[in-house]
């Protein structure tokens, strides 16, 4: 049991630490909630399967349909920034909805196309290991590795080179960053597209894995990513990992229920379990574990 | 009494053209049911006086007070089950449920609060977010008092008639919306709820120090959300016959949102445009596709490109979400300020000196003859 709850812990909480990393990094420099950031992960491994899957007749081969998707979709991402978020970046509410509206019409579109049908792709490497008698597939030991590396290349981005300095920068102090001769807009939209790449690559990392049943999902993720986001701290690296693993386990322990505490059912209760964890962090501490909250926030 | 009412009539409302529009419409929606029986349609303006409590409801919290409440389906939500599950396992006559049900929309409101008060901006939006779908998977875990997916159903409605229920729904509507209106303007000599809410909004550091107590007015405006949203709710549970948890949903709370910007946000009246407008247009998207059909059907076969975006435009009626996606990014990015609120400055002029409002054709104020150019 402790080795199922581990494993599922670590695996589950890796594809959520992809998902919360750029989500947190676009609120901790921009102030953006950008609740379209799981719906452009919807998008891209709805492309890609369009782009592989027999049923759609392109069949392309798998390499140039990631990396046509991944393009793609971070190309969307940038021009929704560009001509849509950026223009209401002043007012929080209007961030909120202008970006559930987005997601709401890339929703929409994608039924149009797909209907409710599944992005069901084949598995990038088929079969599975068994750790410690438990079989884990191994596309998840890929996400593992994949998400190790994007996080260490994130985290090395923004700590040695000028350009993640200078978005640092910009996520302190706006004003004194702009007086030293930072651009805020083109940092800004510099992370915008570096998040929608990560939500991009995640999206078709999980594809495989069948996490995405249809189109509407987008909400679901999100609320998962949130939740990571809040308790982590919004705007830390550190903080979205460790939000993971904290709503992995939470998730871990409601399926297994290794205390027989609820019988059946279980799984109905997980998201309230999980949300509570985010209102009682909202409530005590609302800049999460990590996080950092602005003068002007507090009240 | 009748000649000052008149009087009243004739110099307050008939050179005004926005309070004239008002009069007119509301005079059409009394004599709605007369225009038409299909039930079809009297059924989708009762669901709108319905959610026009509800959305106004939100612009009084949301709008006036920012407070951005992201989960006002909370509060609809909780009412209508309360009452429902009242009347369905307790027994109680139909006002009692009523009545307690609006109440429990207070309490949601006050349960909410306590946490809000420490919270401002995109926190207090998260956290607000969570309550509704925290409900959610509870009432499905105790399916066996609240029906689960399936809801409470057949539970007693407001009246038998269609009519009844039309007019019902109507006159609260109405009611309700003056209340709001009187409590959220500023203006008011009798009222001081307006002003604070306006201060609280735009400063409530400086708010509190001018020695307004922020807190108390802050859950005020929560328990005042919760009430109307209550109302809505209950009305809402008791004219469908049946709660679900389609009242609790995201897209309950969005729904509001939606509204409000649309028509205007902190206006009252831009809830109520706001509803009236879109509510019909999502509702009747089959009628459109149905009318799209036959304008195809008439297209003659040669015409090929018209006869592919006729096809294409059936396809999006079968999507009404979609275009309401688009709408919402066009207002917020070409007229944040809403419909309802750029007509009216379109029409209406205040004037300079004496603060009254004029039509906007008129060269000089009505009552001082001060210059409008």
């Amino acid at each position: 049991m402790a080795a199922q709850l581990l494993i599922y812990t670590v695996m589950h909480g890796s594809v959520y630490a992809l998902l919360a990393v750029g989500f947190s990094l676009i609120f901790g420099v921009a102030r953006i909630l950008n609740m379209a950031h799981t719906a452009f992960c919807v998008l891209a491994a709805y492309v890609l399967y369009n782009l592989v899957s027999p049923v759609w007749r392109i069949e392309l081969g798998l390499a140039p349909a990631i990396i046509i998707s991944v393009v793609a979709v971070t190309l969307l991402g940038m021009l929704a920034y560009k001509f849509v978020i950026d223009r209401v970046r002043e007012h929080h509410g209007a961030v909120l909805l202008v970006t559930i509206a987005l997601a709401i019409f890339a929703e929409q579109a994608l039924t149009m196309r797909f209907l409710n049908t599944s992005a069901s792709i084949d598995y990038f490497i088929t079969g599975y290991t068994v750790v410690s008698g438990v079989k884990i597939l191994n596309d998840y030991i890929l996400i593992l590795g994949m998400t190790a590396v994007l996080i260490t290349a994130v985290h090395l981005f923004l700590s040695k080179t000028k350009m993640g300095i200078a978005v640092r920068a910009v996520a302190n102090d706006t004003e004194v960053a702009n007086l030293m001769g930072i651009s805020p807009s083109r940092i800004l939209l510099i992370t915008m597209t570096m998040t929608t790449a990560l939500a991009a690559i995640a999206g078709v990392l999980v594809a495989p894995t069948g996490l995405f049943h249809t189109p509407a999902t987008w909400g679901n993720w999100l609320l998962v990513v949130m939740v990571i986001v809040v308790i982590g701290g919004l705007g830390s690296i550190k903080g979205s990992i460790v939000g993971a693993a904290v709503v992995a386990f939470v998730e871990a322990l409601c399926i297994y229920d290794p205390l027989k505490l609820f019988g059946s059912g279980t799984a109905y209760l997980m998201s309230t379990f999980v949300l509570l964890a985010m209102v009682i962090v909202l409530i005590v501490r609302p800049a999460g574990l990590f996080g950092t909250l602005f003068e002007e926030e507090k009240l | 009494m009748l000649r000052r009412l008149f009087k009243d009539f004739r110099f307050g409302v008939l050179p005004v053209p926005g309070r004239v529009i008002a009069i007119v419409f509301f005079i059409f929606l009394f004599v709605f049911p007369l225009i038409t029986r299909n039930s079809y349609y009297v059924n989708m303006m009762i669901n709108a006086s319905i959610f026009v409590i509800f959305a106004v409801s939100w612009d009084l919290l949301g709008g006036y007070t920012g407070q951005v409440n992201f989960g006002h389906a909370l509060f609809f939500g909780v009412a209508g089950y309360a009452s429902g599950m009242l009347g369905e396992y307790l027994g109680w006559p139909l006002p009692a449920t009523m009545i307690v049900g609006m109440l429990a929309g207070v309490a949601a409101g006050a349960v909410t609060c306590f946490p809000a008060l420490k919270l401002r901006g995109p926190y207090l939006s998260l956290l607000t977010l969570a309550f509704p779908l925290m409900l959610v998977p509870l009432i499905l875990y105790f399916r066996d008092y609240t029906g689960g997916e399936y809801g409470l159903n057949q539970l007693p409605r407001i009246a038998e008639s269609l009519a009844g229920r039309y007019y019902i729904c109507l006159i609260l509507m109405i009611v309700s919306v003056l209340i709001m209106w009187k409590l959220t303007d500023a203006g008011s000599r009798y009222v001081r709820t307006g002003l604070i809410f306006h201060a609280i909004r735009e400063d409530e550091i400086a708010a509190r120090a001018t020695g307004i107590n922020t807190i108390r007015y802050k859950m005020l405006a929560f328990m005042i959300g919760g009430f109307f949203a209550g109302l809505a709710g209950v009305l809402y549970t008791h004219t469908q016959g049946g709660a679900s948890i389609y009242m609790l949903t995201l897209t309950m709370s969005f729904q509001a949102i939606i509204w409000v910007i649309f028509g205007g946000i902190v206006s009252i009246y831009g809830g109520v445009v706001g509803v009236y407008v879109l509510y019909p247009l999502v509702y009747l998207s089959y009628d459109v596709q149905t009318f799209f059909e036959n304008i195809h059907r008439a297209i003659p076969r040669s015409m090929g490109p018209l006869l592919n975006i006729m096809a294409f435009l059936e396809k999006l009626t079968i999507f009404p979400q979609l275009v309401l996606a688009v709408i919402v990014i066009l207002i917020l990015l070409f007229m944040p300020e809403g419909l309802a609120v750029l007509i009216r400055n379109k029409i209406e002029r205040e004037c300079p000196r004496c603060k009254l409002t004029n039509a906007a054709w008129r060269k000089d104020c009505r009552a001082c003859s001060a210059s409008l150019r």
